[in-house]
């Protein structure tokens, strides 16, 4: 009997199934919201090590709470709404960054079967989902009514919308390999995917410099160092959260942070083999897929506070260069690469 | 790419207004209490005003109403990044109207802490162009080296940036020599590891220089046009250095390089910079191989306040001591105008004397103040990034420019 089979007997098909979902979400973005917070105290700490400082280390055994200190400070301080801003959109853009950053991780396979929405389209939606992201910033941005903001929605709109094509054609070959649009099937495709050992389409010479180009195109997707231009403090003060206040402005902050997590869960499952062990050898199997796919998690959030703590910010027009000028080229090439490749070997020519 | 204005994207005949926006004085990258009024097409600046003013405090005037012992600390708060550089020109150009003979360890010490002084605004200067550019490591690591700095001032003087610790005649107290050893030390160990290894992450890195080369491209004339001295004068290839060309204290005794740039652009200015730090680094060697045992002040009683021990022998050193603490030394009738290189440029000292216990006139000629006037000149069809990147490369302290 399955989890929502035990809820539907004793709480009707429609109830029980409603009740089971409800309580699953719930497990999803309870341990979520929980993992951003101590994501955000892994990367200032990371931060810290590498800037030679100590990093949050005042609350609780190791500063493990600050986050949820800063969480309490937020949510204790007044929301400031600028008179001059727009009400409704002003606080609706925040809710909708945090939304969609929650509503993404329904087709996130955690484990064999662990999946909330196991569809079969889960790829294109994810993309959907994460597409709509931009619109919280341009919201915001267009609804603070002031200048840095506005000058921040800009740049997101044209950053976003710029990395996203790349994104999709990274993604079109990993379908094109996968036969799938299915996150569960694209990571059971991966096993034994190299030499009939190595577990993941990173390990496969014709895709890793796609696993490349996905890296840095998340990185601008989800505006991290050194594509933060949207919150780069030397031009634009704090970009499009410039306005934002307490909690309106926390929910960016947990929404941006639940979308990098995103992004480093998407490099483990589209490249890396998911919950599967790097290797495919027996032994491994024996520790939980979750635990795997944690892992990949970590080390990919390691990368980008490393990348965060290393490199200067592009300027617009590098950035914009480097997405149509070089991304764009090199994953249409690769997808045209990878499509030949395919049907020579698998569908005979 | 050009990015010039006239070629940037059109409006297709209707009449746009170019965006204005107020950068500062508010501002992260603001460096302190600029106010830049940028006019903006898209993210091209086509317009951009400084205005300055915001930390003006009445420094030259309030110089008038002090004895010239009492406003010498004034010259600690003007560039607080540099303290001592600006102390430097003052006590040159008391000490050219009194006349008076400087000892030479006094003249080692000065150049020693004038050069340590120098890699003290360096480390802050290259640590927020770095940082205005969007990376973040390199400053804290520089900011160590600082520190070390800060703590070597507070060992000499008590202070730890406002430190008043030339004076006329030398310089207040003799070091330990434990601190010239320490300082020894740290320039062998610390300093190159550190330094070396926070440039290392910027200097090759492309985005980094993806930022800075080409942006603000001056030329030798236009260097001299807009009165640029110090690292941007050297940036645009003009081997001009006041302690080379005019030296004073031991600079003739010691042997540096001055290093140039090529092109004239933000990068060259930064590593003009980051090799300054080295010759600052060479000089302080050879001032503490060099130096010699001595005084540290003038002997001149009208001067240089008498020893301690002294007071408890003889009358005449109390008379110095009570008249100096309370009249302050005379300064003769006359005018003067001392520069000296300082680490941002050139920064003059015009003294005016009556004859009194006061300066008649001090103008102060700040070296942030003719950087500035450029500002928009080599702003002009750059990126509002850029503008942070150009301001960064210009090295501006608003206690100097504002006075």
């Amino acid at each position: 009997m399955t989890f929502t089979q035990w809820f539907q007997s004793w709480g009707g098909e429609a109830f029980g199934w409603f009740l089971a979902t409800t309580v699953l979400i719930l497990m999803i973005a309870l341990p979520l919201m929980l993992a951003v917070a101590m994501i955000i105290y892994a990367d200032r700490k990371i931060w810290a090590a590498m800037a030679l400082r100590r990093g949050p280390n005042v609350v609780g055994p190791l500063g493990l709470l600050q986050s949820f200190a800063d969480g309490l400070k937020v949510m204790l301080q007044e929301t400031i709404i600028p008179s001059a801003a727009n009400r409704g959109l002003f606080l609706l853009a925040p809710i909708i960054t945090f939304t969609v950053a929650l509503i993404v991780w329904a087709v996130i396979p955690f484990g064999a079967g662990m999946v909330l929405a196991d569809i079969n389209v889960g790829l294109l939606y994810l993309l959907a989902a994460s597409s709509l992201g931009v619109y919280g910033v341009i919201i915001s941005g267009w609804a603070s009514n002031s200048k840095y903001p506005f000058y921040s929605a800009l740049r997101a709109a044209a950053q976003m919308v710029s990395y996203e094509v790349s994104i999709g054609f990274v993604l079109i070959s990993v379908v094109l390999w996968a036969d799938s649009f299915n996150l569960s099937t694209i990571v059971l495709a991966q096993q034994a995917h190299v030499l009939g050992f190595f577990n993941g389409f990173g390990f496969n010479p014709l895709l890793f410099p796609m696993a490349v180009v996905f890296l840095i195109s998340a990185l601008a997707e989800t505006a991290r160092a050194p594509f933060d231009l949207t919150e780069a403090e030397s031009e634009l003060v704090a970009g499009y959260q410039t306005e934002y206040s307490s909690m309106s402005f926390a929910l960016f902050w947990l929404g941006e942070y639940a979308n990098v997590i995103l992004m480093c869960a998407l490099n483990a499952i589209l490249f890396w083999g998911g919950w599967l062990p790097p290797v495919d050898w027996a032994p491994l199997y024996a520790v939980p897929g979750i635990i795997w796919f944690f892992s990949k998690i970590l080390i990919f959030f390691f990368i980008f506070s490393w990348i965060k703590a290393t490199v200067p910010r592009f300027r617009y027009d590098q950035l914009m260069r480097l997405g149509w000028k070089i991304f764009l080229p090199i994953s249409l090439i690769w997808v045209f690469l990878v499509s030949g490749y395919l049907m020579l070997t698998r569908y005979g020519g | 790419m050009s990015l010039q204005p006239d070629l940037a994207p059109t409006n297709a005949g209707e009449d746009i207004q170019n965006y204005t926006i107020n950068f500062g004085p508010q501002h992260p990258a603001a460096h302190g209490v600029l106010r830049l009024v940028m006019e903006l097409d898209g993210e091209i600046v086509e317009r951009l005003d400084p205005h300055v003013g915001l930390l003006h405090r009445g420094t030259e005037k309030l110089i008038e109403y002090k004895t010239y012992l009492q406003a010498l600390p004034y010259f600690d708060r003007l560039d607080y990044c540099s303290p001592l550089g600006m102390e430097h020109s003052y006590v040159l150009a008391v000490e050219k109207l009194l006349d008076c003979e400087v000892p030479l360890r006094a003249q080692y010490l000065r150049v020693l802490f004038a050069e340590l002084t120098r890699i003290c605004n360096h480390m802050l200067n290259l640590g927020s162009h770095v940082m205005d550019v969007g990376a973040m490591t390199p400053n804290l690591w520089m900011f160590e080296l600082r520190e070390d700095c800060l703590n070597f001032f507070e060992r000499a003087s008590g202070a730890r940036m406002h430190a008043a610790w030339f004076r006329p005649g030398g310089v207040h107290q003799d070091v330990p020599l434990k601190l010239l050893t320490d300082i020894g030390d740290w320039l062998d160990t610390r300093l190159p590891e550190l330094f070396e290894d926070a440039i290392s992450l910027v200097a090759d890195n492309r985005i980094f220089k993806q930022r800075n080369v080409d942006i603000a491209v001056v030329s030798k004339e236009d260097a001299i046009k807009w009165g640029f001295s110090g690292p941007m004068i050297r940036g645009a290839g003009i081997p001009w250095d006041i302690r080379k060309s005019q030296p004073y204290d031991v600079y003739d005794r010691v042997e540096f390089d001055i290093p140039v740039g090529t092109k004239g652009d933000c990068y060259d200015r930064f590593m003009v910079r980051v090799e300054e730090v080295r010759q600052s680094a060479r000089i302080m060697k050879q001032c503490l191989r060099d130096m010699p045992e001595g005084p540290v002040l003038t002997e001149d009683r009208k001067v240089a306040p008498p020893k301690r021990g002294e007071m408890k022998q003889s009358m005449e050193a109390l008379i110095h001591h009570f008249k100096l603490y309370t009249e302050g030394f005379k300064v003769p009738e006359g005018s003067v105008y001392v520069a000296t290189e300082s680490p941002k440029g050139e920064f003059g000292v015009y003294l005016v004397s009556d004859g009194t216990n006061k300066p008649y006139r001090c103008k102060i000629r700040p070296t942030a103040f003719s950087h500035l006037q450029a500002m928009d000149f080599m702003s002009r069809g750059h990126m509002l990034a850029d503008t942070t990147a150009i301001l960064g490369a210009l090295d501006i302290v608003f206690g100097e420019c504002d006075r």
